[in-house]
């Protein structure tokens, strides 16, 4: 069943949707958000994708293969806790650098975020292997 | 800090080694030598100030609050194995390249070759037992890829599992006995604990210790019962078999037991045990080499023969034996590397490992044969020759045995008999005798000479002039094991005495057996094929056996193949335990009130419950669906209740894409039906209920538990203060308790591939399931 008024949405819907989940992943740290729930908004987004479209073109969308998302997304959380070792602290350490901004805003940035990113992935690459997978057969 | 770069860098070396191979194609085992070659160097230079009697250690924290540390520790016994690991190590990648030349994995087996270089430098250096057991793993390990190396032939396979099971049990057994020893001692460095003998000896601990760590070293070095695993590792292609299974790795529980010996030895229990498998596996390592008829067979029977002289030397213990026994394992290891170097090369230019249908070689491969023939006159022991004064020295350290010194020699004799015939027959024979099958093969390159060459020469130099090249080494190693300061003494002429006399016994005996082999060897072939029907590789694939046949029930018990069976069994269980403990420590008390409930939790719960009742009765596979829907959000409208918006913001998503996911598949699905009668239903409805009430029951006991002082204070506090976060909740998950967070998107990953694989991995055929 080919639905006009859901691609023309989704096409719309699919830029908001990884948009949000972005913000959700950025946010996290200090706000309700992060790395899991972001990673399942995006992968949300490009399930309806499917439906609206179907496998193929989810997949062209995403660009990626699902199974080399999981793999980066485990090595960038891996990573990001080996960074702690140029500070000399054990696994997993959170590193941090602070940016002072003009005007009275600081700004840190730390490997919790890497971190964040790798679940992210991760997420996103797991939950459309499966949901690919499964809609494929 | 030398020292630790020098077990480094085989690693490093290993890791770059198959890109350099692209690119170096044909010379990439003269180039990689260069390491192993520049590690000989090294260590040489350490003879001067070891033999004077420094000792040298480097050592890093790893876990220094358990008293681990990656810590080297370099001593006369050190130094003498890493100058055969090292030295023999350049030979064997140099015999690589001309005999792999043109496989198209050489790349891969330098790789694993030195890796293995790498870990055994590792084991002989480790001052800390932690360190010394992973590297002693890591010689495992990276033999089973070695003799596994020509992977599609499934003898290769069977022999590379065998020898990484029986390594790999005994390896198990001395990491228990190691860290008994470090209990025992006040310490996990050997360098201090070698001035603990006496502490261990007389603790209540010592023969626990004793048996655990003989298991790993007795399986190491392919002692009886266990020598069976060495045989069956000639699988591995030549070079291997040369290195690992006689020059280095199969040392390494000689290694042991020598480097334990200021620990350890001494005692009664000591002295059997070690002594008396020495003896056994000697003997019937001899004579299984005397009928073996594949030359690499033959070699590794008289491995195995000569491992179990030296753990019965280092069983009787004392200046004399030990001595003997470095001198000895020095000898060896550079006529049997030769040998089994020469094999190859016969191998190689012949295609024919038959001891029988060789012959005629000499006269094509004159270099070659030159070398096997010094190799095998060291193996008989023949002066001016290193195995001489081995030898010697063996004889007269038995004949001064404290126990049973006229059944030793015996044995020692017999054994001594047996090797002169073998090594006539593996190292002289196929040189010397008439042309058999016509074979016309020329000298292999140099690559393949040059090894066997160096080796053998080596063993004519230090037997001409022992007292230079030979003391410096041998001492400070026989001082090592003794635990106090001795040298030894090499001498090519003993003068006129018994051990003499035994000598030439050996030789007349061994040359006479060597004549009458085509009488004897298949005698002997028989009476070994009908007692390896009891011997212990029966034993060995019974007990494989009996784990495979586990197994197979157990999972045929409970793999039925059906979800809901699964899922049963996993609530049933988690019930039945959590259950059981909860009943057993005294079960749950009732919470103190309910008087601060509101009226739209009430209905929210309501909500749920109706929810759930429908999701069961439902006659239609969208109406179950949709219930369940309801159910997931309102238990996200729970979370939204109690403030946590982040679990609220995840329920809510995963039931969105349960959602998707279900229209996704919606027509791929078999037509819903009732797949359980009543009986079934009502079972099925009591442990869901139970399960439901616990999970309740330990809710109100968690919430109703205080611990002081609760975490959640400190994670609050800290959260913003250490970690730059207001979001407690996501910091967490991605500072304070990473690593969980890491253990869970791992095991997400591993599930998701596991869906993926039954989706798309099974074969055609299977579709009708």
């Amino acid at each position: 069943m080919i639905s006009l008024i859901l691609r023309t949405a989704t096409r719309f819907l699919l830029t908001l949707l990884l948009l949000y989940s972005v913000f959700l992943l950025l946010r996290g740290h200090h706000e309700p958000g992060g790395g899991f729930v972001a990673g399942l908004v995006a992968a949300g987004a490009f399930a309806l994708y499917a439906i609206a479209y179907d496998v193929k073109a989810a997949r062209r969308a995403l660009r990626a293969d699902p199974r080399a998302l999981i793999a980066l997304g485990l090595l960038v959380a891996a990573g990001s806790g080996a960074a702690s070792f140029l500070g000399r602290k054990p696994f997993l350490s959170g590193q941090w650098i602070a940016f002072t901004l003009p005007g009275p805003t600081r700004f840190d940035l730390g490997t919790p975020l890497l971190f964040d990113v790798g679940v992210y992935l991760t997420v996103v690459g797991v939950t459309l292997l499966i949901i690919l997978s499964l809609t494929e057969e | 800090m030398g020292i630790t770069v020098a077990v480094l860098a085989g690693f490093a070396l290993s890791l770059g080694a198959p890109w350099i191979h692209r690119v170096a194609r044909g010379s990439t085992g003269w180039l990689l030598a260069v390491l192993p070659l520049g590690l000989t160097a090294y260590f040489a230079g350490w003879i001067g100030p070891i033999s004077a009697g420094e000792t040298a250690t480097a050592s890093f924290p790893w876990v220094p609050s358990l008293g681990i540390h990656f810590s080297f520790y370099l001593d006369g016994l050190g130094l003498l194995f890493a100058l055969l690991i090292t030295g023999i190590g350049a030979l064997v990648l140099v015999y690589s390249g001309g005999y792999l030349a043109g496989h198209d994995q050489l790349g891969r087996f330098y790789a694993f070759l030195l890796m293995f270089m790498g870990s055994m430098l590792g084991l002989v250096l480790a001052d800390n037992l932690i360190t010394l057991f992973v590297f002693w793993e890591l010689t495992s390990l990276s033999s089973y890829l070695l003799i596994g190396f020509d992977h599609e032939r499934e003898a290769s396979r069977t022999a590379a599992l065998q020898a990484l099971l029986v390594t790999g049990v005994g390896g198990l057994a001395l990491l228990a006995g190691l860290l008994l020893m470090g209990q025992v001692g006040g310490s996990l460095e050997l360098s201090h604990l070698l001035r603990q003998g006496a502490v261990i000896r007389e603790h209540g601990l010592y023969l626990p210790i004793l048996l655990l760590v003989l298991g790993g070293a007795l399986t190491k070095s392919a002692q009886f019962p266990f020598h069976f695993w060495l045989p069956n590792a000639m699988e591995a292609p030549t070079p291997v078999s040369a290195y690992l299974h006689s020059a280095t790795m199969v040392k390494a529980g000689i290694y042991l037991l020598a480097r334990l010996s200021p620990l350890l030895a001494g005692t009664d229990a000591w002295l059997y045990s070690v002594a008396t498998a020495g003896a056994v596996t000697m003997l019937l390592g001899a004579f299984l080499a005397y009928q073996s008829s594949d030359l690499k067979r033959m070699l590794a029977h008289s491995t195995v023969g000569a491992l179990g002289m030296l753990t019965l030397l280092l069983g009787i213990g004392g200046p004399p034996a030990v001595s003997a026994a470095m001198v000895f394992l020095f000898g060896h290891a550079l006529y049997k590397g030769g040998l089994f170097l020469v094999a190859g090369a016969i191998d190689h230019a012949t295609g024919v490992r038959e001891a029988e249908r060789l012959g005629g070689l000499g006269a094509s491969m004159p270099i070659t044969a030159t070398a096997a023939v010094l190799a095998a006159l060291s193996m008989a022991g023949l002066p001016p020759l290193l195995g001489f004064i081995g030898k010697e020295m063996v004889y007269e350290a038995i004949w001064g045995a404290r126990h049973a010194p006229l059944l030793l020699t015996g044995a020692t004799l017999v054994t001594s008999i047996l090797f002169v015939a073998v090594a006539g027959v593996a190292g002289v024979r196929p040189f010397i005798r008439s042309a058999r099958d016509r074979q016309r093969p020329h000298e292999p390159p140099i690559s393949l000479w040059i090894g066997p060459v160096l080796l053998s020469v080596s063993g004519l130099i230090v037997g001409l002039v022992p007292g230079t090249a030979g003391e410096p080494l041998i001492s400070p190693a026989v001082a090592a094991v003794l635990g106090g300061p001795e040298t030894a003494r090499l001498a090519l002429w003993h003068g006129m005495n018994p051990t003499l006399a035994l000598s030439v016994m050996a030789l007349a005996g061994g040359v006479g057996i060597y004549l009458a082999r085509a009488r004897l060897a298949p005698a002997a072939s028989r009476v070994v094929a009908g007692v390896s029907r009891w011997g212990s590789e029966r034993w060995y694939s019974a007990s494989l056996d009996a784990v495979n046949g586990l197994a197979r029930a157990q999972t045929r018990w409970l793999q039925s193949g059906y979800l809901r069976y699964y899922l049963l069994m996993i609530v049933a269980t988690m019930l039945g335990s959590v259950g059981y403990t909860l009943a057993s420590l005294g079960g749950a008390r009732a919470p103190s009130g309910w008087s601060d409930l509101y009226l739209y939790e009430l209905v929210v719960a309501a909500l749920i419950l109706l929810a759930a009742g429908v999701a069961v009765r439902s006659r239609s596979r969208l109406g179950a669906v949709a219930a369940l829907g309801v159910v997931g959000y309102g238990q996200a409208l729970i979370y939204i209740l109690f403030g946590a918006p982040d679990l609220a913001m995840t329920q809510f998503l995963v039931e969105t894409l349960m959602v998707i996911l279900f229209v996704l598949v919606f027509y791929h699905l078999p037509r819903f039906a009732p797949l359980s009668g009543g009986r079934a239903r009502a079972h099925d409805a009591l442990i869901a209920l139970a399960t439901g009430g616990l999970m309740a029951t330990l809710v109100l006991i968690a919430t109703a538990v205080q611990l002081h002082p609760a975490i959640s204070d400190y994670f609050a506090e800290q959260s913003l203060a250490q970690a730059h976060g207001r979001n407690v909740v996501n910091v967490i998950l991605v500072d304070f308790r990473a690593l969980d967070t890491l253990g869970e998107i791992t095991v997400l990953a591993v599930a998701g591939i596991g869906v993926y694989a039954l989706l798309k991995l099974r074969s055609p055929s299977g579709r009708n399931k």
